[in-house]
Formats: structure tokens, sequence, C-alpha cells
């Protein structure tokens, strides 16, 4: 067997790598304005991903680079996700971007290499390949933020993004090291062994995973360390809000899972009872505070502060069930967030941002059926049956309350119901409201269809989410070592 | 006390004191040269881990090319401290009450009996082990995945950079190499003939 086949778990990052360069050179080229060429090209190069990762697939779990990768069927799982969401959101944004003067190479570039970058994440098993995967996503997502440079707002945005997420990424490397001086070593699986022999000192152990959680935490915006993503959320363009809020949650699912449970499993008994605090206060805060915005993606932001508390529980449930119910929570709400976001870019026009909730009033009018997919995804936001949310958050109710956490449980039920007000709010608003304007929504066949499609698959889902929910748990029962 | 302990204090000390005086000092020129003794404090202590390749690097690379670089901004910018500083004593009290519980905590837990101890004898090497053969070494075998991604990571660096700053405006003056190849002398220099006619003489 030569090297080269010995690589094939990694041929998808080795082909995405390649295809990145080729495109940034024939970017060069193109002289037409749409960029039709470099757009087919990213397409293509998505689609080739899809093929290649389905080629590769082995069933069992393979090691590569000495153990700095590592290929199994959640990283499969999850790396074919993120092909669909980044292709949907290239989809979504083609012509928002056009109009603003943004859809250029370097923004398509950059969203390969942060696509990049989230597959390091979801197939790292090494404290060194997770942090220069999460760099690498960051350092993409900074500079998308901040490619609207004469934008105040994007500006600003971009500032707070960068110098938080430089100071998460302090925490993180900071933990990482104490527990690197605990066990001796980087790697994930030795690690967790360490800790199992009683090798390691426990107190410094618990010492570094404080710090690894707060820079998590950091990442996935829970609360208390929350603050950049209202910011960036409002000020970033849509179609990397897109991003930020889809794609990367589901590289921070798995980072999440094999940083916490595939190395300090053993730790649990420390790390679930600060998930219990994020998880509360994210909800808590997520929740209430979005009540109060009068801005759509703002609002949003809020929400997906309270989506992640939600995410958390099922994490901090621990368990198959726990693990695989975050898993289907995490990939139902990349889904929503996109829809949602789709919206936004497809009602706005040049010069016009729909980023207000004054731009749904009386939507039913200007288009039923654009506002009935909202509807749906309002729904499934709220956790409405037989929408997927409902199913998602009712999965991992199951899992905290077969823990015997029912005051938890009881919590984010209630956290849940004033939720739901805010989402139940924007279809008041689509359907009992008079337009603010009749400016006819002109609606490209492509995004038209995929929005269809978005909204569909959340009430379809919803109805049907056996086979997916399957899917979540055989991924994390195959791919995760529970000791 | 060895030689080497007190070295290692002596280094750490600096190093806290110039990282301190990095961000108190009034004057930015001041911090940056700060930040070039926090740079060199840490790469002593290096050499006393035996990392004699990584240590000169960070001499080179970070005192000798980004601090140079960096001071360049720094007086290149017309720097307002004081309109930088309004509201830090308003936070102040709050920010100094978390830092010294954080403080407080970390020293307990790190120097509580039951953390010490954990210290690991490593073996000293002999004189001719070579840190910077066996750096090569690592990087290009067990490194490799980690050693390529930092590669992409610059890569991204370089396109954020380039698209971040490169600005196309119209009506601006530039070169156009093409134009200035192909130009010929006739198209610079006009030779116009003129009527020799005798001028009347002024200078009288």
């Amino acid at each position: 067997m030569s090297y080269f086949s010995t690589l094939a778990p990694a041929y998808a990052e080795i082909f995405l790598l390649v295809m990145a360069c080729i495109i940034l050179i024939v970017d060069l080229f193109v002289a037409d304005r749409q960029k039709s060429a470099t757009y087919l090209l990213v397409q293509l190069t998505l689609v080739g991903l899809a093929l290649i990762t389905v080629y590769t697939y082995q069933p069992g779990i393979a090691h590569l680079f000495k153990n700095m990768f590592v290929d199994d069927l959640m990283s499969d799982v999850l790396k074919m996700l993120s092909y669909i969401s980044v292709s949907m959101i290239l989809v979504y944004s083609r012509s928002y971007l056009l109009a603003r003067g943004l859809f250029t190479g370097e923004f398509m570039v950059l969203t390969l290499f942060a696509l990049l970058g989230m597959m390091v994440m979801i197939s790292a098993s090494h404290f060194l390949s997770m942090y220069i995967g999460l760099e690498l996503m960051s350092l993409s997502l900074y500079a998308m933020v901040a490619l609207q440079r004469d934008s105040a707002v994007a500006t600003e945005a971009a500032m707070k993004y960068f110098i938080l997420g430089a100071l998460a990424s302090g925490l993180l490397l900071y933990g990482m090291s104490m527990l690197y001086g605990a066990t001796g070593t980087l790697d994930v699986n030795a690690v967790a062994a360490a800790i199992k022999h009683g090798v390691a000192n426990p107190n410094l152990l618990v010492f570094g995973l404080v710090f690894v959680v707060a820079g998590l935490a950091f990442k996935l915006g829970a609360v208390p360390f929350h603050m950049w993503v209202p910011d960036v959320y409002q000020g970033a363009p849509t179609s990397v809000v897109m991003l930020i809020g889809s794609a990367t949650k589901l590289a921070a699912f798995a980072f999440v899972m094999r940083l916490l449970v595939d190395g300090l499993q053993q730790l649990m008994i420390h790390w679930s009872g600060m998930l219990v605090i994020l998880a509360v206060l994210s909800m808590a805060v997520g929740n209430i505070s979005a009540i109060a915005q009068t801005n759509f993606k703002r609002m949003l932001a809020y929400s997906s502060i309270a989506h992640m508390g939600f995410f958390l529980l099922g994490v901090l449930s621990g368990g198959i069930d726990g693990y695989g119910a975050s898993m289907f929570y995490i990939v139902i709400y990349a889904l929503m967030s996109l829809g949602a976001f789709g919206m936004i870019t497809m009602l706005s026009r040049e010069g016009y941002e729909a980023d207000t909730l004054d731009a749904f009033k009386g939507l039913n009018q200007r288009s039923p059926w654009l506002a009935f997919m909202m509807l749906l995804l309002m729904f499934s936001m709220a956790g409405v049956p037989p929408t997927a949310g409902f199913y998602a958050k009712f999965s991992v109710l199951e899992a905290i309350i077969n823990t015997g956490h029912i005051e938890i449980a009881i919590i984010a039920v209630l956290f849940s119901l004033i939720g739901a007000y805010y989402y139940l709010r924007i279809v008041k608003l689509m359907y009992f409201d008079a337009p603010e304007s009749h400016e006819p929504i002109r609606i490209q066949p492509d995004s038209g269809l995929l929005i269809s499609f978005n909204g569909l698959a959340v009430l379809a889902l919803g109805i049907m989410p056996g086979w997916l929910m399957t899917v979540c748990a055989m991924a994390v029962q195959k791919s995760l070592l529970l000791h | 006390m060895n030689l080497e302990t007190l070295m290692f204090y002596l280094l750490s000390a600096l190093t806290v004191f110039a990282a301190l005086r990095v961000i108190t000092s009034r004057n930015p020129v001041h911090a940056a040269l700060f930040l070039v003794l926090a740079f060199f404090s840490t790469a002593g202590i290096w050499m006393l881990l035996e990392a004699e390749f990584l240590a000169l690097t960070l001499v080179l690379v970070y005192v000798g090319a980004v601090m140079v670089l960096f001071l360049f901004v720094v007086m290149m910018l017309d720097i307002n401290l004081e309109r930088l500083r309004v509201g830090f004593w308003k936070w102040f009290p709050f920010a100094a009450i978390l830092a010294v519980v954080l403080l407080v905590e970390m020293v307990m837990v790190l120097g509580s009996s039951s953390t010490a101890g954990t210290n690991v004898n490593v073996a000293k090497h002999a004189a001719d082990y070579s840190n910077t053969k066996e750096l090569g070494r690592l990087i290009y075998t067990e490194y490799i995945y980690a050693f390529e991604l930092a590669a992409v990571l610059l890569l991204v660096a370089i396109i954020a950079a380039i698209a971040l700053t490169l600005r196309q405006r119209s009506g601006t003056k530039h070169q156009v190499q093409g134009d200035q190849i192909q130009v010929r002398s006739k198209d610079r220099v006009r030779i116009v003939s003129m009527p020799s006619v005798a001028r009347p003489d002024t200078r009288k």
C-alpha cells in the first residue's frame, strides 16, 4: 500500500485545500462581475467533497497522522452536513452579496477555508489539530465579518469578534496547557487513558478544565461569555452570520464531543456541573433579552444563545441518548437558522436590509408562500409540534429527565415558553399586520426553491424524525469511546 | 537553590514586570519596548529549558522583525491615550476585584500541597544533542499535519490582509508596466521645425 492510499480518510481535506488554492488563482482570471465561473467551481468542489466522503467511508474508527486526525461515522455525518449548509449559504446569499458588491472571489475562498477549518475541528483527536482547526475557521470568519469595509457597524462587529475570539483562544490554550501539564500528552485518547489510570494530578486537571470549558462557552456563545454574539450577528453581513450560525455550530458540537467526552469523560462530574450553570443562564438571558429586540438579526442572536443553552443540556445529560439528542438538536438548529437568515437575504434588496421586525409586517399579503415557510421556521424555533424543533427539544428533555434532573427540565420548558412569545410575534406580524411597503419581492428561482426545501424539511423532519435521530445516535455510539 | 533555579526566578520576575509595564506605561513606544524586554526574558527561560533554537527564533523573529514593524506603526499613529482611557478608572475596581479573586484561586490550587510534587525530573541531554535537528525531524514526521495546517493558516492570513486592505479606487495615479515597455521615443519627443526668423534684439 502506497503512502498516498493510507491518506484515504483525509482525501476530503486534501481535495478541499487543493481546490481552494486553484479557485484562488482561477478567480484572478474571471472578469465577469457576477463571478459565475468561480461560484460554479465552488459548488462543484462541495459536490466533489460529498462524493469523496461517501466513497472513502469505512465503518471503523481510523486514526491518521500520529493520532492527530480521526475518521469515524460522526465526523463523516457532520462533514456531509457542513458541505450541505455551506452550499445552501452560497445559494441564499448570492444575490444578496452581489447587490452589496461583496460577492468576490475572496469571499468564496475564505468560505472554503472556513469549511476546511471546520473539517479539521470535526476530525481532530489531538489538542494541536483541534486548536489549529479552530483558529483556521475563526480567522476566516473574522475576515469575512470585516469584508464590508465601508460599514462602521460591520467593522465594529469584526473588531469585537476578533478581540473576544482571541481572548477565548487564550483561555482554551491555557486550559489545554494545564491538561498537558497534568497528563503529559496532547493526544485526546492518551489524555483519557492517563486520567483513567490516575497518573494525572486531579487538582491540575480540574483547573485546566475550568479554562477549557470557559473557552468553549465563548466559542459557543453561552452566557456569561455571550457578549459578542448580538453585536456580531447584527453587524456582520447576513451571509456571514448564516455561516457563523449554522455550519460552525456543527463543528463546535464535534469539538465539545472530542474534548469533553472523548478526552475528559472521567471528569464528567466536574464539567456537567459547569454546563448546568452555562445552560440555565443561557436559556434565561437568551430568551428574556430576545423579547426586547426590534432588530431581527439581534433577536436571532439572543435566540441562538438560548438554543446553545438547550444544546448544552443534552451534552450534560450524557450517554448515547444525551449526546445523540444534542447532535440532533444542533443539526435541526443549523437547518432552522439557515432558513431564518436565508429569509432575510431574500427580503433584502439593493440598499435595503430586511433586518428589522417591521420588514416582516404583512408578509402574507406580499408573498403567501414565503410567509408560510417563515411560519414553519418560527414554529420550529419555538418548538411547536409537528415541526422538527419540537422533536429536538423533546429528545433533549427526555435525555435530561432520564438522568433524574427533573428541575432542570422544568426550567428549560419554562424558558422555552417565554421564548415562544418572540417567535410567534413574527408570525403575528406576518399574518395580522398591514405591510409597510408594497415593493414586490423578487425571488431568484434557486433561492426560492431552496427556502421551500428548507421550510418543508423542517416540517418533514418533525413528522418523521426517526431516521435522523437514528443516524445521530448511531454516529455517537460508533464514534465515541464511552468509558 | 542552584544557579539554574535562581536564573529561572530572575527571568520570570523580569517577564512579569515587563508584561505589567506593557499595559501600564503611558507612552506607547515605551510599552512596545517593554514588550521587547518580555520577549527577551522569555527567550532566556526557553534557553533554560534547553530549547535553544526556539529561544533564538523568538529573538530573531519577534524582536528583530515583528517588534520593529510594531514600533513603526506605533510611531506613525497619533494615539491619544487619554481618549483611550476614558472609563478606565470607572471599571477599574470591578476588574481589580475579579483579577485578585482569580489570582488567589489560582495560587491556592496550583500552590496547594496536592498539586506540588507533580514535577517530573526530565533527564538532561548530552552536550552533542541538537535541539534544531530534533525539531526539524519532528515537524516533518510526527507533526506534519499540524505543520501543513499552520501553513494554511498563514495563507488565510495573507488572503484576509489583502482582501481587507486592497482598494481599487478610480482616479489614482499608478504605473502600467505594459504601456511603459511599449512606449517609443517618438511618442515622447515631438520635434517641431520652426521657421528660423531672427528675433528682434531686445537686450539693448
